[in-house]
């Protein structure tokens, strides 16, 4: 018996002393039914399709561990590749006629914004286990909304001071963002960013190809002939991958420092293709390399199984969906408990997550009133190392998210107006040195 | 904009055209002959992207020569080619000859989506690529600039031949002279002897290898995902709508338009570029609604 199985019989037994049992063996239901939304088609299949794998890798081993107190968590998985409309229709189908009381979702932002007021009228504890746009949560207070992992603010702030730690002298920068939502709304937050800590930045060329373009070409000899001194890139998927793969081969990294702050989740696709010295992020701090948790028991036992169930090392949404479970699950106990050991409310639980810290692989998060999570961002630069078939990221360095997310109330594109310079010496960012290969 | 940047937005507006062309071809043709507009000519490009991928994955180690991975593109288009394009005439397509064009058109779309499944099925959702090509042949310097020998040579060059040689195996080949009869009136060159099923099947297999010969060509640079079949479909119509259904060297100039235009775009106002193809299609459909190119006879090869 695990300590979770523990903690269930002790409850128990309290409860049969306080003649309680009746009620909380009513209450308490047979099982925890959550829908999970993850792209299953569509381009975002490079994150939802690991996405869930992960899902279903942590319910069966929580599952087999006992659930929370007992009750097995069961999971219906929505595909977000249908697109907004009919996901929202599907949605509702499983919260309104199957009695869903646990949502979590979405991958994509857009599904974020479409879904968190449906989840707060039909009082559906929505956890937005992956998207990462910061207005959501900023443009209206949410009671059964959370996030468990960082926003937009969050990444774009830390990826602009890891770049000003690693090369303060740049001049001329350009960027190349996919034209959607995301690609520009990260930009925007990048660039006020960039001008309230290094005002004298010029920016020689805004550039948003078509979101999915098959071809960088013409991109890449514009940005060739310009020679900003960096390139920002905040692509992913095939996107990235064409992007990257283009201008490893045409030289482009050799003029100019690129910055991918998704670059973690190609790594293991491209291999050698990507070139030494790009400064690369992974949304989080989520790495299976992760100089503090490489060799956490708990965080090394996932990623074996993982890479035995999937042949790939897990990538940044695959921790995403483990912290939205492992918050879900820790949510429930802490909210039973409070409870008095009585199978707690949606309300209780929405209200619990708000005020916690929880840990799903690697560093713990904590989790703010406004329901925003607070993740620290890990960004290092790409180098390859023998007898691993892809580079590593080296000279890692984490920054505490308590520095780069707008404060509760505060709008993200007023806020990183007023960034100071000082925020680059905080003795809060930890750095490191190289980074080992794994050692199988 | 400088001359010399002028320059490289041509050779880069070649490139694309390059490829943009071989997948109008393939659609073209295809028109030219059955009067169909093939919404699966998109999954030719992809299968035969994928099926390339495949093959130079397989094939490309450490020393493998730069021509093996080349004959394995070649090889994932022909196969491509007969395999689907076979496999939707003769099973699809033939039944269908005589309906209603919506009915066809709907057809083909079905046929589309089947084949994206079938893909996913295949390939799954990741990203795959087939880079070792590009890598083997090397770069080259143009102002200072670094491209690839594959993207600025050898697609271009693929295209031109391509062209030529359809050209020249329609005016001088019998079966060339028969496609062109049937092109010309279905019904005539069939009252004159002429297979005309055998023909169709013929120009379809070809029609399917272009577009699969497209995709294998691209899969070296791009990255193939589930989707990928969609784009092209809708950038090759485009073309071939500028230069008049049918028309295979009004193909190849649309092509270049689009290409070129597109590259300049990137340079100089790149929010422009991906509505480039279509404003142009749209400017010359509203003043030859038929087509750059189309001229008032029935003959459309």
């Amino acid at each position: 018996m695990g300590l979770r199985g523990l903690l269930g019989a002790a409850a128990l037994a309290i409860g049969a002393l306080t003649g309680t049992s009746a009620a909380l063996a009513q209450d308490k239901p047979a099982q925890l039914k959550i829908g999970i939304t993850t792209f299953m088609t569509g381009p975002a299949s490079v994150f939802g399709v690991p996405g869930k794998a992960a899902a279903e890798q942590w319910i069966e081993d929580f599952n087999a561990a006992g659930g929370i107190q007992g009750v097995k968590i069961a999971p219906v998985y929505l595909d977000e590749g249908l697109g907004g409309d009919n996901l929202l229709s599907e949605y509702r189908r499983l919260v309104q006629e199957q009695g869903t009381k646990v949502m979590l979702s979405a991958i994509s932002s857009g599904n974020c914004n479409i879904i968190a007021p449906v989840a707060e009228d039909l009082k559906v504890l929505n956890i937005m286990w992956d998207c990462s746009t910061e207005k959501v949560l900023e443009e209206r207070r949410y009671k059964y909304v959370v996030r468990t992992q960082g926003n937009a603010t969050t990444e774009m702030v830390a990826t602009v001071m890891y770049l000003l730690k690693v090369k303060p002298d740049f001049k001329t920068i350009a960027v190349v963002n996919q034209d959607y939502a995301w690609g520009r709304d990260s930009w925007e937050i990048f660039r006020n960013t960039l001008m309230a800590l290094k005002p004298d930045t010029k920016v020689v060329a805004e550039m948003f190809p078509k979101f999915g373009a098959p071809d960088y070409s013409t991109e890449i000899s514009r940005l060739s002939a310009l020679k900003p001194d960096v390139i920002l890139s905040t692509a992913w998927g095939g996107d990235l991958d064409t992007f990257v793969r283009q201008a490893s081969q045409r030289g482009l990294a050799k003029k100019s420092v690129l910055v991918l702050p998704l670059i973690e989740s190609s790594l293991e696709r491209l291999g050698s293709a990507v070139p030494d010295g790009v400064i690369g992020g992974m949304r989080g701090d989520h790495y299976f390399l992760h100089p503090e948790y490489r060799n956490d028991a708990k965080h090394k036992a996932f990623v074996a199984k993982f890479r035995a169930k999937t042949k790939t090392y897990p990538i940044y949404p695959v921790y995403h969906m483990v912290q939205a479970l492992e918050a879900l699950a820790q949510g429930y106990e802490k909210a039973i408990k409070a409870n008095k050991g009585k199978w707690p409310t949606t309300e209780q639980v929405a209200e619990t997550m708000r005020n916690m810290e929880f840990r799903g692989l690697t560093r713990p998060i904590r989790m703010r009133d406004d329901g925003q999570g607070l993740e620290d961002q890990m960004l290092g630069i790409t180098k390859a190392v023998p007898g691993l078939p892809f580079p590593v990221l080296d000279k890692l360095t984490i920054i505490p998210a308590t520095l780069t997310t707008a404060p509760v109330g505060q709008r993200s594109p007023e806020w990183v107006k007023t960034v100071k310079p000082e925020l680059l010496t905080s003795p809060l960012i930890k750095t490191y040195g190289d980074t080992a290969p794994p050692a199988n | 904009m400088t001359v010399d940047l002028l320059l490289l937005a041509l050779a880069d507006g070649v490139s694309y055209a390059g490829l943009l062309f071989l997948v109008a071809l393939g659609l073209t043709l295809i028109f030219g002959v059955m009067g169909i507009v093939n919404v699966a000519h998109g999954a030719f490009f992809a299968f035969g992207g994928y099926t390339a991928a495949t093959f130079v994955v397989a094939l490309s180690g450490p020393d493998t020569p730069a021509i093996v991975l080349l004959l394995a593109l070649a090889a994932a288009a022909i196969l491509v080619g007969l395999v689907m394009g076979t496999a939707l005439e003769a099973g699809l397509l033939r039944r269908v000859q005589d309906k209603d064009p919506i009915l066809q058109l709907l057809v083909t779309f079905a046929a589309f989506m089947i084949f994206e499944d079938l893909q996913r099925l295949i390939w799954g959702a990741s990203p795959r690529s087939a880079a070792a090509v590009v890598d083997s042949l090397g770069t080259l310097e143009l102002f200072d600039v670094t491209y690839t020998r594959y993207q600025i040579l050898l697609v271009p060059a693929i295209a031109i031949v391509a062209y030529f040689s359809l050209r020249a195996f329609l005016r001088r080949t019998r079966i060339g002279k028969q496609i062109v009869a049937v092109t010309h009136s279905r019904e005539v060159a069939t009252a004159l002897g002429i297979n005309a099923k055998r023909i169709g099947w013929f120009t379809f297999v070809i029609g399917a290898m272009l577009g699969a010969l497209g995709g294998a060509l691209a899969a070296p640079v791009t990255s193939l995902v589930p989707g990928v079949g969609t784009d092209w479909i809708v950038l090759s119509f485009s073309v071939v709508a500028t230069a008049g259904l049918g028309q295979i060297t009004g193909a190849l100039i649309a092509a270049l338009i689009i290409g070129i235009a597109r590259s300049i775009a990137v340079y100089t106002m790149p929010e422009l570029e991906v509505v480039v193809p279509y404003l142009i299609m749209v400017g010359v459909l509203l003043v030859r609604p038929s087509g750059l190119f189309t001229v008032a006879q029935a003959r459309r090869i």
